[in-house]
């Protein structure tokens, strides 16, 4: 049995232009110990369906599935009391902007103690045994002093690292990665998911990382996922997705990398169009 | 030939703290010396406090370099004690990363591109117009985007835009600061191909500033590594790919991740053999 199972979703916004329909039928698994990685560009419905398995997504926002599974238990129609019990704990997410996700009027101890306090209920001395231990587990040095730090006394790097803690805290059998490394450089990117393909190793979650760049995804993902204005385009293992794409768009994304790049000119997507389209 | 631009040990230093605290000096860039020839492009790679954007401030004559010497086309450069003439600001012009902030929202497109005429030149309304909407067909846009507003066009759009408006004054010398790491994949590609498109056609001169090493590889003619605002490397695209020199230009190709299939295959067989452990 799949840890996560989605079918048949659908999410669109209610929009001054009429309805937007963001996701668009929507198949999705994932098993416990795997990493899946969902590639699209902005507007291809990545984060939304994400969005939507956290319960993170605004009013405006209708969300629809045959059926949404975790562990099996139905997410569609679970109370919210007892939806709050898994969302955090089992299931846990790690967003784009490190910084942003931080509350910068309190310290990040207290932003790591709220987490375990709110779901396993630790006293404060375990509560603080335990942020140490997280902040150590994630290479963040000196950890009792960092943890009356404020979220800008640290680097973006840092930042993530500790948003990484948080989502850690209670042992989440699946951790939602959504583009955790885009806004931060190169050689941090690089710590960064070695940080995560580690936790993911040892602790045996389960890894859904969202993201645009190809790069990451070879780096990383079992399994991928690729997308397209809400549908999806493609579904194969990592290997077979370099060797042997089966759509049009995920070969004209993987031309449009300079990597691969040939002649003068870049391919683009628009010279796929009518293949992508079909 | 003379290089379009050209620069000799320029240094940067920023006074931080002062009042109560302590006042200490930031050097941010430590004497940078470069040329770029008509046409080229140099790219310059580093991370967040490498001191690229502020080399590409002092390069823009946004700001004054602390020492060193700058020379646009052959002819020394003081913004210090001369300030910028028009016609020096015509021959530099930059792009930004982010096109969603460069950009006035309450602006229609057609003003946002004559604007720079407006202020530099002499010309009529009639005549600014026609050179905007001539320059909005040249980027790839169309005539009905004229009449727009910033929040109507998509991220690679409002990127074009940001490139029309640079050209609009001829410039010899466009520096370009991070100008695709905020775009999608293909849309990057169809920037890189209208950039690469404008150079041939205008004969521009490109600095490029990024740290994406891909995309370096695929549009520099030389590149630079910058790194703590020291220049580590510097050499002809060929060579700095080839064999990089500096440990931390190493450390920076080693990070960038790799989407061969030997590598993919190589991690497949890693992680196989840990979860058989």
């Amino acid at each position: 049995m799949p840890l996560l199972e989605i079918k048949n979703l659908t999410v669109s916004f209610d929009t001054s232009a009429g309805l937007f329909h963001a996701v668009q039928g929507i198949d999705l698994s994932v098993d416990a110990r795997e990493v899946l990685a969902i590639v699209g560009e902005s507007g291809s419905g990545k984060s939304v369906e994400m969005l939507a398995v956290m319960g993170l997504l605004p009013r405006s926002a209708t969300v629809t599935a045959d059926r949404m599974l975790f562990d099996g238990k139905d997410l569609l129609n679970m109370a919210p009391a007892d939806k709050r019990r898994i969302i955090g704990k089992d299931i846990a997410m790690i967003f784009q902007e490190p910084v942003a996700s931080l509350n910068p009027c309190f310290t990040i101890g207290f932003q790591l103690e709220e987490t375990l306090r709110f779901h396993l209920g630790l006293d404060k001395p375990a509560r603080r045994k335990r942020a140490v231990e997280l902040l150590e587990q994630v290479g963040i040095r000196d950890p009792e002093q960092r943890l009356g730090a404020y979220p800008h006394q640290m680097s973006g790097g840092q930042c993530q690292r500790v948003m990484i803690a948080m989502a850690i805290a209670c042992n989440p059998k699946l951790l939602i990665a959504d583009e955790p490394t885009t806004a931060l450089d190169v050689t941090v990117q690089k710590q960064i998911l070695e940080l995560l393909m580690g936790l993911q190793e040892r602790n045996g979650m389960a890894l859904i990382m969202i993201t645009h760049n190809i790069g990451v995804v070879a780096e990383t993902a079992d399994r991928v996922i690729v997308q397209y204005r809400g549908h999806k385009m493609e579904e194969s293992d990592v290997l077979t997705l370099f060797t042997a794409p089966t759509s049009p768009y995920t070969r004209a994304l993987l031309a449009a990398l300079p990597d691969n790049a040939t002649g003068d000119r870049l391919p683009t997507v628009g010279d796929f169009r009518e293949a992508v389209t079909s | 030939m003379t290089p379009v631009l050209e620069t000799r040990a320029i240094t940067r230093d920023y006074q931080i703290g002062g009042l109560l605290g302590g006042r200490s000096l930031l050097h941010a860039v430590k004497g940078a010396t470069l040329k770029v020839e008509k046409g080229k492009t140099l790219a310059i790679v580093g991370e967040s406090g490498s001191g690229k954007s502020t080399l590409a401030r002092i390069l823009t004559l946004i700001d004054p370099p602390t020492s060193g010497e700058l020379l646009i086309e052959g002819e020394a450069i003081d913004i210090a004690h001369h300030g910028v003439s028009k016609a020096l600001r015509r021959k530099v012009q930059m792009v930004f990363q982010n096109p969603y902030g460069s950009l006035n929202p309450r602006q229609k497109i057609g003003d946002v591109l004559a604007e720079p005429l407006l202020i530099n030149t002499d010309m009529k309304a009639a005549e600014r117009a026609d050179k905007a909407m001539a320059m909005l067909i040249k980027v790839g846009l169309g005539p009905e985007h004229f009449n727009r507003y910033p929040h109507m066009f998509s991220g690679g759009q409002r990127q074009r835009i940001a490139i029309a408006r640079a050209l609009m004054l001829n410039p010899s010398l466009l520096v370009l600061d991070e100008p695709i790491s905020a775009l999608d994949l293909s849309v990057q590609a169809q920037i890189l191909n209208l950039l690469a498109d404008l150079q041939d056609e205008f004969g521009l001169t490109y600095v490029f500033i990024s740290h994406d090493l891909s995309v370096v590889r695929y549009i520099a003619d030389d590149v630079m590594v910058m790194y703590l605002g020291e220049v580590v490397e510097q050499g002809t695209r060929e060579a700095v790919f080839a064999d990089p020199q500096h440990a931390y230009t190493q450390a920076l190709f080693a990070a960038t991740p790799r989407a061969d299939v030997a590598t993919i295959k190589a991690r497949l067989a890693r992680r196989a053999a840990q979860a058989a452990m």
